[in-house]
């Protein structure tokens, strides 16, 4: 196992694991500030017991399916996790739909009335894409360093929040599930040929090519929606197309 | 086990699932495509001797055209 593949998982998990986090944390961060520290906390750690005790459960049993099968299931998987990602990021930087809004987010929130349940729920969402996510980057006996990925990314996150305790509107959200969509669609390829059968040239040295060859693709994409999709007032009364 | 019980534990059940339904489809026609291009890369590009170095190279442009071809359409379609 090279250093270069280790390496690329833990940044793979990082990364994917620190959008989850972000937007589990804006929602954190509205019920505390609005209900009080102490629910929102105890929400989010029932949240955290429950991932950890799902992915106690999980992991092992990964462990005992056949390598070949397992990467083909986590590949498909993955995937389909990344290129909806990927996709959506495309769109979205192409302007064909909105970008993420954090700030709508937080403001929403903190209109409700909100309990420990609402904190409870955002990790317990996000957090079960970081299971999946450690999981599935971790699948070829490389769990503790995608998990040592996620562990930065969420450290990483709870520093900033504890540090600002601001909404996150200001991390370039669109960017990051792009980088994210990019890696896990050519993980994604990657394992789905390997449990197929087909032999890699450079063998793991490909995920780098598979990353360059899916950012091609994207920003190629981008350009491609940008170009076809409506102008804003072809929709309008007394506009022609 | 009472009735509102029952219908809450469904309703949990179901709302769980659609949650993780929703973490892997989101564009129905993408999921297809994904599908179509891992049944040809399981069974069309053995049967024709690509499963080689050369395999490789067109499940990316496969998956490529699959991801260029959907935004594509989903530009127009906005």
């Amino acid at each position: 196992m090279s250093w270069a593949h280790v390496g690329t998982v833990i940044v793979a998990a990082f990364l994917a694991s620190l959008v989850e986090f972000v937007e589990a944390l804006t929602i954190v961060l509205a019920v505390g500030t609005t209900r009080g520290w102490r629910s929102a906390l105890i929400g989010a750690g029932a949240g955290v017991l429950f991932l950890t005790v799902l992915t106690l459960a999980v992991g092992p049993a990964l462990q005992r399916i056949p390598l070949g099968s397992l990467q083909l299931v986590v590949g498909v998987l993955l995937l389909l996790f990344g290129m909806r990602w990927l996709r959506k990021a495309i769109l979205r930087a192409g302007g064909v739909i909105a970008l993420h809004d954090e700030a709508a987010i937080y403001a929403k929130q903190t209109a409700d009335r909100i309990s420990l349940l609402t904190s409870f729920k955002a990790v317990t969402l996000e957090g079960l894409e970081v299971v999946f996510i450690v999981i599935a980057t971790g699948a070829r006996g490389l769990l503790a360093p995608a998990a040592l990925g996620a562990a930065l990314a969420g450290s990483l996150v709870v520093l900033a929040g504890l540090g600002v305790r601001r909404p996150l509107a200001r991390v370039p959200e669109n960017a990051l599930k792009f980088g994210v969509g990019v890696l896990l669609t050519a993980f994604g390829v990657f394992w789905v040929g390997e449990g197929l059968g087909y032999p890699w040239p450079g063998k793991d040295l490909a995920i780098l090519g598979l990353v360059a060859g899916f950012s091609a693709t994207a920003l190629l994409a981008v350009a491609v929606v940008r170009r076809s999709a409506p102008p804003a007032w072809a929709g309008q009364p007394g506009r022609r197309r | 086990m009472g009735r509102s019980a029952r219908e809450a534990a469904v309703t949990a059940l179901v709302t769980a699932l659609g949650s993780l339904w929703g973490l892997f489809v989101e564009d129905a026609s993408l999921t297809l495509g994904i599908l179509v291009w891992f049944a040809i890369a399981a069974f069309a590009l053995p049967a024709l001797g690509l499963r080689d170095a050369r395999g490789g190279a067109v499940l990316f442009l496969l998956l490529a055209l699959v991801l260029l071809e959907n935004v594509r359409r989903s530009a127009e379609r906005q």
